[in-house]
């Protein structure tokens, strides 16, 4: 028989059934047989004209198949006859030679344009498929024995439990090959319609039928071509598959606007049997705003792929466009089927992209839904939140650390503060000082504040604030930069050369470094105006020195020495600075320019020239600089050129050089006796001021400012004596050296 | 250059070398590169995990190549490797590929078919990988 020489030959007999390749070369070896050429493989590669086998089949069981395979389909082309399903892309044997392969690879390649087939509509193909597929079997030539793809039927099964009757061919036989030839393209054989009707495919290949004529006809092909055009779009999902899978996600999910959340979908999907990593790459692909939750379209699109996969098409690497959910109307389904790949779905489900996508007419339908659903979408981070698929991430997040607040980088106030706190704390102690020297009150308040503020700057930022907040309280409005350099005095304090008062700020233009005392005297009895720079700046201006000018200053000054230490001390806690205060610092500025230094008076007669010339509080300041140093520099000449420089320099100046001073003596560490002599001469001199004359009528601001003032005079002069005291020390180590060796030299001379 | 995911038990999720020799000792940087990562992540200790400290920068540079780090919430460990030749490529653009591949990867666990602690087939996974390391190398 020729039809089983045939079947040997082309295999089939060997696989036991029709592949594709192997029923083309049964159609090759039957034209050939019917052309009258011997039966053999190598005719297949030498005939090159073969007409196309003749199939004989009753055209009204052709049509009859057609219309019933096709019938939801209007617009399917007349030419149904026979249809040879496209040969799955790279199938195609390297036999074929003949036109009809020559046809049959143009449907190849018609085929393989449209790379993933339509899927099989699983609507149809139960009822229709085993009748094609009966209808197959009916087909002579050669015992096609191939069956249409088993559809979605076996796949219906666990999904709707639906068994069709023809899931004999649960296998379909074109599972061995990749991407099964799922319909659309027909090719017609000639003027029989091939018998294989073959794949009668389903009704999905409805929406792509062309008939492709084998006769190879260019124009064939090209209606082919162009009727596989305008029905384009494998992935497009007809009504009737998304009706069912409408019905479906109603079962998961029974509000169509909601989501089908992932582990759901996980065990729905995998009724499928595919494999768990299709699976996976299937949700991948329709998940598509990615929150583990599937919305209607989502699922549709991943029932269409997982109908897809099973029909043997292989999963695409993107979504296809017409399966990514649609946001928009998709009325407008006349559009070729190459819908731009941003159709509809923006990332913002409130947008209305114009584009339109063609290719899901029956998304009209959900448009509603989508609507809705795009409110959830622009929720779906809660869901997603609430989603049981989302991973629960062992939380890293560590609770806020207190320890990490910010801590100032504060520095440590060198020793002039504690040494301050101590005197002040020794004085303290025996303080009996009645005086009310508010001036010293002031002042050693000043001191004290000072070290308040040094101490807390060795802490942290709070303390500092603390700091702050004791200076605020003397602080006033004109004040507030006197607080600064308070303020910055403290904090200036990271290393002997930072205790140094800062920047000298603008200085009264005529007034020493005295400022604060000068300013006091200014506002209360010169020139209430003018408290100007002096407020301003307040460089630790050493308190003016009791001056020559005011005899009893010295005296008493030095008699009140332990006394003004006392009362220094006393005085140091916070004490709000009476007004008094500011009076005495004028009597002190008498003081001062009384002249305690008897070695200097030259330069503290200077002193007092400018204080009394202008009797700037800054004057006053630098007096008792003057007068610090005066006291040292009996002893130390070497201080001399510092203070002349002072002297010499009673206006801006002058401070400046005393700050220096000042800088230098930070960095020695004082004694404390010495500082207390020193502090004790202040305060001497302040307690020698008679009372001081009270202005009450005056700011209560200008008063703490001058407070502030004096305290910061304060913290000056304590800086400058510690720093003569240790320059003293070295000069009485340098003498008991030269003593030394004057001893040493002596016995020689004695000798 | 390499590009890694290990995940918080450190065992690796994924891997994909660029010029697919050398892959071995790809394999063997980023472990060895895992030690570094570790310190880092004690380092942090009390700290706030934000997401700038998600990003650990350059673990170490060797003469031929880089490594970078970036670990997630979840102590899942990305790793990569570029070639010291590569100069061009700058902190930013690592960073900006850090942040890519952790999208990448939250995406992946948003999928129900993934269980964390799988090897990572995805292939959307690996083609965003592919593309941004054709763009470094």
């Amino acid at each position: 028989m020729p039809t089983l020489n045939i079947m040997e030959l082309c295999g089939a007999t060997r696989l036991g059934y029709f592949g594709r390749s192997q029923f083309y070369i049964a159609l090759k070896l039957v034209a050939v047989a019917q052309s009258g050429l011997p039966l053999r493989v190598e005719s297949l590669n030498t005939v090159k004209d073969l007409p196309l086998p003749r199939f004989v089949v009753s055209k009204n069981e052709q049509e009859s198949r057609h219309t019933a395979l096709y019938s939801s389909d209007a617009e399917n082309p007349a030419s149904y006859s026979g249809v040879i399903p496209p040969p799955p892309p790279g199938r195609i044997q390297g036999k074929k030679g003949s036109v009809s392969h020559d046809a049959v690879q143009q449907r190849t390649s018609t085929d393989q344009q449209e790379s993933t087939s339509p899927i099989v509509s699983p609507q149809q193909s139960p009822p229709t498929s085993p009748h094609t597929w009966r209808k197959h079997n009916r087909h002579p030539s050669g015992g096609n024995n191939e069956r249409p793809l088993a559809g979605p039927g076996p796949f219906w099964a666990p999904f709707s439990e639906v068994q069709p009757g023809s899931s004999t061919s649960s296998d379909p036989i074109w599972s061995g090959h990749s991407p099964p030839p799922h319909q659309e393209n027909w090719v017609s054989f000639a003027d029989t319609p091939p018998t294989s009707a073959l794949l009668a495919m389903h009704p999905a290949s409805v929406q792509d039928q062309t008939t492709v004529r084998t006769v190879a006809s260019a124009t064939t092909a090209n209606e082919i071509r162009r009727q596989s055009s305008s029905y384009d779009d494998p992935w497009k999902i007809t009504d009737e598959q998304r009706q069912y899978y409408v019905n479906q996600f109603k079962t998961i999910q029974p509000d169509l606007n909601g989501f089908i959340p992932g582990s759901a979908a996980k065990e729905f999907f995998t009724k499928s049997k595919l494999p768990i990593l299709e699976l996976s790459h299937i949700w991948e692909l329709s998940d598509f705003d990615k929150d583990g939750a599937l919305t209607l379209d989502e699922f549709c699109a991943a029932f269409h792929l997982v109908v897809a996969r099973k029909n043997g098409y292989d999963l695409p690497e993107k979504l296809p466009e017409s399966l990514m959910p649609k946001l928009i109307d998709l009325e407008d389904s006349t559009e070729v089927g190459e819908q731009t790949g941003e159709v509809g779905y923006s990332g913002s489900p409130a947008e209305a992209p114009p584009s339109k996508s063609p290719s899901m007419p029956s998304l009209n339908q959900t448009w509603p839904e989508l609507n809705q659903s795009s409110e959830q979408w622009e929720t779906f981070s809660e869901r997603s939140s609430s989603s049981q698929t989302l991973t629960q991430f062992d939380s890293n997040i560590a609770p806020a650390d207190p320890d990490t607040a910010i801590v100032h980088p504060v520095p440590i106030r060198m020793t002039p503060s504690k040494i301050h706190m101590q005197e002040m704390e020794l004085k303290r102690t025996g303080s009996d000082h009645a005086n009310p020297t508010s001036p010293l009150l002031v002042k050693p308040s000043d001191l004290p504040e000072e070290n308040k503020m040094g101490s807390s700057v060795k802490f942290t930022s709070g303390n500092t604030v603390n700091g702050y907040s004791s200076s605020d309280s003397y602080t006033s409005d004109p004040e507030q930069i006197g607080n600064a350099v308070t303020r910055q005095r403290s904090h200036s304090g990271t290393s002997p050369d930072n205790t140094a008062p800062p920047p000298p700020p603008p200085r009264p233009h005529a007034s020493h470094s005295r400022s604060s005392s000068l300013d006091m005297n200014r506002s209360f009895s010169v020139t209430p105006g003018q408290q100007q720079s002096g407020v301003v700046a307040y460089p630790p201006a050493v308190p003016p020195r009791p001056q020559p000018s005011q005899g009893t200053g010295p005296h008493v000054h030095r008699s009140v020495d332990a006394d003004g230490l006392i009362a220094h001390t006393s005085t140091s806690p916070q004490q709000i600075p009476e007004q008094p205060n500011f009076a005495d610092f004028s009597q002190f500025e008498a003081f001062a320019v009384s002249g305690v230094n008897k070695e200097e008076e030259d330069e503290i007669e200077t002193h007092p020239e400018v204080l009394q010339v202008e009797k700037p509080s800054d004057s006053a300041s630098s007096l008792r600089v003057a007068k610090a140093d005066g006291r040292v520099e009996d002893k130390v000449p070497a201080n001399v050129p510092s203070s002349a420089a002072k002297g010499t320099t009673p206006l801006a100046p002058p401070p400046k050089p005393i700050r220096r001073r000042l800088k230098s003596e930070d960095e020695l560490r004082p004694e404390a006796e010495e500082h207390t002599q020193k502090t004790g001469v202040i305060a001497a001199v302040l307690a020698s001021q008679p009372s001081i004359p009270r202005s009450v009528g005056k700011d209560k601001k200008a008063i703490q400012a001058s407070i502030r003032r004096n305290k910061e005079t304060n913290t000056v002069l304590a800086r400058l004596n510690s720093e003569l005291q240790q320059q003293l020390k070295d000069v009485l180590e340098e003498r008991i050296s030269l003593e030394v060796q004057l001893e040493q030299l002596r016995p020689f001379s004695h000798l | 250059g390499s590009c890694d995911l290990l995940c918080s038990q450190n065992y690796p999720l994924y891997i994909r070398s660029v010029p697919t020799e050398n892959e071995l000792k790809f394999h063997y940087t980023v472990h060895t590169s895992l030690d570094v990562v570790d310190e880092k992540i004690s380092a942090m200790g009390k700290a706030l995990v934000d997401q700038r400290e998600l990003y650990l920068g350059l673990l170490y540079p060797t003469e031929d190549y880089k490594v970078y780090g970036y670990v997630t919430n979840s102590k899942v460990k990305f790793v990569m490797v570029v070639d010291s030749s590569n100069t061009a490529l700058r902190d930013n653009e690592i960073r900006s590929m850090f942040r890519k591949l952790h999208n990448s990867y939250t995406d992946i666990m948003c999928n129900p078919f993934y269980n964390p602690g799988d090897r990572i087939h995805s292939r959307a996974f690996d083609t965003m990988v592919n593309s941004m390391m054709m763009q470094v190398c």
